[in-house]
């Protein structure tokens, strides 16, 4: 039987998973059928790169497709950096997915408040417009002390993000320079 | 990464200093593995015996904050023992090149200091030109102002005995190390470097680093198979953030953010260094072609001639001031920042001096805090200590999504952009970053659309248009945006690009307007023949030392491994026959993307004039041993750090780097030789947790792998002090103090420097009050210093001085 390598690590996981049997040099069809039933069965399935550091390790994604939601997040055997090997934390990727204590709605909190309040993501939004305006009008420099034309603000600074994918670092500083910050740092400094 | 992780597997020797790979790159250990199967050696230099030193064939421990002493050691060795690559060296490093009369070291100074400013005149350290402006040589290696003998003076000093007393490292040991490395100078051999924050959390950071690269180049290991210099960068994207200028200094494509000293675009655009060389290729000269190209990206049809692209959109630094993390926080904390924006990232727990970072915070008037979960910088008014009550910051917490909850790219260490695909969508309410940043965007300029404001034109004129259909955030768009279009027609050679259809390559980009490229290292990333990124060919390349071509794409132009002309000889054919990496066949280069297509030099008396030196990002074309660009001199020098156990640098007679940047606040409090605070204090991570633990510790199984903060301490300090293996100890620097279950392990030993014995003693930077929910494990960040390199101001977060005490 001609197992292409991707299969031979869903029939091996399903092994670990429990599945009785005596070696791969025996007759994996019944083994097979049973990985068909395992619950990442009709599960979408999309390549990843791990969040974590900047190896670059491949891993699979299953999500449900009843709930939406992360099954399994494994190493991708077909990545050449990893071949589907991950570290703790790599194999931990689904607990980052699937976690009760991840934020999932905006949140304020007013000046002096003890508490935070749950907020709309327009409400928020809007909020945040008015003050970056506000502040950048009332900060803006369009000359130095020196008398150089500078057309900048240092008083709205940034932290981040060696989280964010290329395309938002890059919107990113776009929208950072074009309200005229000069403080933009990020992880890469520190 | 000059190369990229599978390369590691091509190396006869590695050396990894100033990381612990095994254990907080473990996947990289996959090739460092590998290499040894294949009869390589492993050589691990540490302060602590780790996982990394239990794989090594060499370990040998070292004080933190003394690389350059134990790495000058070993060019003296090199040089004495003419251990190095000498073809290489005279064809493609600067050794030979003279340096003018005005450069001089003395007393641990190099010429050009000014005390009161705490900075050189650099100008004193230029090389000598011919009538031509080309720089002089000497072939032979023997003129006294050529960089070699300059060389070989300046580290005459660095002796084993001298070496030992600073590092603590025992004479035998750094004569193993020496000799182990040494011989990858050999032909055919290669050597690599593999660090990280080891190497650039100190007041010495790039010269610790520019040390291995001056080692690198007079061993031949740049450019060839199983060599390089190997950042091993920590977060998996932080190469792509840094590429796309996340930072104070550049715009994207490391190109120099706009500064006083060019008011004008063409003034930026005659920034860069000419060479009258015509061997070299001095690619910077490019750099009109790219800087253009991105103006047009971030203004769009707005950005015309006439405007100067746009360039006066652009804000402005003023020339020679840092506005990097500690001078951003040393500002906020004097309360003249109000607005700040932590996206992604937790400044309470991960910046050096925390304590001072969470006093600055409740100066602001507002904060927009974006993460996966709640943490010690949005919630840094309810932490430990802080009445609520009293903090008048607005704080907005926005969640963001996941990465496997959208779509887009990451960068790893080895330049491979990668592209990844969303599985679930977003949980709740969560968005990926893009999304939120675009709509912020979008609600400014509609504000500003409405009602004005101060200088509306960069708002209103920024190129704005990455929504799909639905509205929502269309990483392609920036994804082509960034690689760039053709704004008209171009005719390139006899091909007419059109308008519209992506650049093919940077080559490509022009000076005058007619293309666009949001960075032009990645041009030719998104191709009209589609994401390169997204490929997943497992074919190797012809010379079979996996490069893997096809797979993902690396910037620049998909060059795998970076100066690889300068891993062939002068006629094109490659050092090391088994792990060649391009190869000249007659009329073209073949294996990897060279760097650059012209022919092999072919000799050095009289080279053919169509070639190029290898080192083409450089003014001369040659690989630099002498580096008149760094703010603290052209050789690496052994200073000790800010805090140290040591009255005097036994080297020379300046103790720490003169021109480190050093803050006198209250809050900067800093004690060195001070008995209060007797021990070297380092830190670092463990397998389980990353950087502050925010995208572990809220983890069950990761949590219950390393549940709270500790202290390593050797068994010998854990005698001195009666701590016992599990006590809860505290620990206290001149800044805070942080309280941390006590480790006593064989791992860290005592140094011995001459009579003197010094403790070091180990932490982890994972926690922070947040998470776990018991509120009692604090950041390591709250002990360390206010002060860092003077290039890259990266804070010395790995060697300052503390104490333990029993609680």
């Amino acid at each position: 039987m001609a197992l292409t390598r991707r299969q031979f690590v869903q029939v091996t996981g399903a092994a670990a998973a429990g599945v009785a049997f005596s070696g791969l040099g025996s007759d994996l069809t019944p083994v097979r059928a049973h990985a068909k039933e395992l619950k990442t069965k009709g599960a979408k399935e999309t390549t990843t790169i791990c969040c974590y550091c900047a190896v670059g390790c491949g891993a699979i994604v299953q999500t449900s497709q009843k709930d939406g939601r992360v099954i399994n997040i494994e190493g991708d055997p077909d990545h050449v950096i990893n071949r589907g090997a991950l570290c703790s934390k790599g194999s931990s990727l689904s607990q980052l997915a699937e976690n009760k204590d991840r934020l999932t709605q905006p949140m304020y909190r007013a000046p002096g408040a003890k508490e935070w309040k749950p907020v709309s993501w327009d409400w928020a939004l809007d909020t945040i417009a008015k003050r970056v305006k506000a502040t950048r009008d009332a900060s803006f420099m369009a000359k130095n002390a020196k008398g150089e034309a500078v057309n900048r603000t240092e008083v709205i600074a940034s932290a981040g993000s060696a989280a964010l994918d290329n395309e938002e670092c890059w919107i990113y500083q776009a929208f950072l320079r074009s309200l005229g910050l000069v403080y933009i740092e990020h992880q890469a400094r520190i | 990464m000059t190369n990229h992780w599978i390369d590691l597997k091509n190396s006869d020797v590695i050396l990894i200093m100033g990381s612990n790979a095994a254990e907080n790159h473990p996947i990289s250990f996959k090739y460092v593995t590998e290499a040894q199967n294949r009869g390589g050696k492993l050589i691990h230099v540490d302060p602590r015996f780790t996982r990394t030193s239990a794989k090594a064939d060499i370990y040998a421990p070292l004080r933190s904050g003394t690389d350059i002493a134990f790495l000058g050691g070993m060019i003296k060795y090199i040089i004495d023992n003419r251990l190095y690559d000498e073809e290489y060296v005279v064809g493609y490093t600067d050794a030979s090149l003279l340096v003018g009369e005005g450069f001089d070291f003395k007393d641990g100074l190099f010429s050009g200091y000014d005390a009161q400013k705490r900075s050189y005149d650099k100008s004193k350290w230029a090389l000598q030109m011919d009538a031509n402006g080309v720089p002089k040589r000497d072939m032979t290696l023997q003129d006294k102002r050529c960089v070699f003998q300059l060389l070989k003076t300046h580290y005459s000093r660095y002796t084993p005995s001298l070496v030992s007393k600073i590092t603590g490292t025992s004479e035998k040991d750094l004569l193993e190390v020496y000799k182990a490395y040494a011989s990858t100078g050999a032909k055919g051999k290669a050597g690599t470097i593999m660090y990280a924050m080891g190497w650039t959390q100190h007041t010495v950071g790039v010269q610790n680093i520019r040390t291995m690269s001056m080692i690198q180049t007079l061993l031949g290991n740049m450019g060839v198979a199983g060599g390089g210099v190997n950042a091993l960068r920590g977060e998996s994207n932080v190469q792509g953030s840094t590429d796309h200028a996340l930072l104070f200094h550049l715009v994207p494509g490391y190109l120099a953010a706009p500064a006083t000293n060019w008011p004008k675009l063409e003034d930026y655009l005659k920034r860069r260094p000419k060479s009258s060389d015509p061997l070299s290729a001095n690619w910077w000269q490019n750099e009109p072609k790219y800087m253009v190209s991105l103006l047009k990206a971030h203004f769009g049809d707005a950005a015309s001639k006439e405007n100067e692209f746009g360039y006066q959109w652009m804000p402005k630094v003023d020339a020679g001031k840092a506005y990097s993390w500690l001078d951003l926080f040393d500002a906020m904390h004097q309360g003249s920042i109000k607005g700040f924006f932590a996206w992604g990232m937790n400044p309470a727990c991960s910046g050096s001096n925390a304590g001072k970072n969470r006093e600055a915070m409740a100066k602001l008037d507002w904060m927009v805090n974006v993460n996966l979960f709640d943490n010690e910088t949005g919630s840094f008014w309810h932490g430990p200590g802080v009445n609520p009550a009293k903090i008048k910051t607005e704080v907005f917490m926005l969640p963001a999504c996941v990465s496997v909850e959208k779509e887009g790219s990451i960068t790893n260490s080895g330049r491979w952009m990668q592209w990844r695909y969303a599985g679930p969508k977003p949980l709740g309410q969560s968005r990926p970053d893009g999304d939120i940043i675009l709509t912020l965007g979008n609600k400014i300029r509609e504000l500003y659309k409405k009602e004005g404001g101060a200088f509306p034109e960069p708002v209103l004129s920024l190129k704005w248009d990455y929504a799909n259909s639905h509205g929502e955030f269309d990483p392609h768009k920036v994804a082509k945006a960034i690689n760039g279009y053709f704004l008209e027609d171009v005719k390139v050679g006899d091909t007419v690009y059109k308008k519209g259809s992506l650049v093919p390559s940077f080559a490509f980009l022009q000076d005058n307007g007619t293309t666009s490229s949001g960075c032009w290292i990645y041009c030719g990333s998104y191709t009209d023949k589609g994401n390169m990124a997204a490929r997943r060919s497992q074919q190797d390349a012809p010379n079979n030392i996996g490069l893997y071509p096809e797979f993902a794409w690396a910037w620049p132009v998909n060059r795998r491994i970076i100066y690889n002309r300068a891993s062939v000889d002068l006629q094109g054919q490659p050092r090391d026959r088994k792990d060649w990496v391009i190869q000249w066949d007659g009329s073209k280069w073949v294996g990897d993307v060279p760097d650059g297509a012209w022919p092999p030099l072919q000799g050095l008396e009289k080279p053919d004039s169509k070639s190029r030196w290898p080192f083409i990002m450089t003014r001369h074309g040659f690989a630099n041993i002498f580096g008149p660009g760094l703010n603290d001199g052209p050789f690496p020098e052994h200073y000790e750090p800010l805090e140290c156990p040591v009255e005097k640098n036994y080297m020379n007679a300046q103790r720490m780097n003169p021109v480190a940047p050093v803050w006198g606040g209250k809050a900067d409090a800093y004690a060195t030789c001070d008995p209060r605070y007797p021990y070297v204090g380092t830190t670092y991570r463990v397998s389980e947790h990353w950087q502050t633990g925010l995208m572990t510790r809220p983890q069950a199984w990761l949590l219950e792998a390393q549940p709270q903060m500790f202290v390593e301490l050797s068994e010998e300090l854990a005698a001195l002090r009666q701590i016992k293996n599990g006590e809860r100890v505290k620990a206290v620097s001149a800044r805070g103090s942080v309280e941390c279950t006590a480790i006593v392990t064989k791992r860290f030993k005592p140094f011995k420097l001459g009579d003197l014995v010094v403790h070091e003693i180990g932490f982890p930077w994972h926690y922070g009050w947040r998470w776990p929910a018991s509120g009692k494990e604090e950041s390591i960040n709250l002990l360390t210093p206010s002060t860092g390199d003077p290039n890259t101001r990266i804070p010395e977060t790995k060697a300052f001085m503390v104490n333990i005490v029993k609680i």
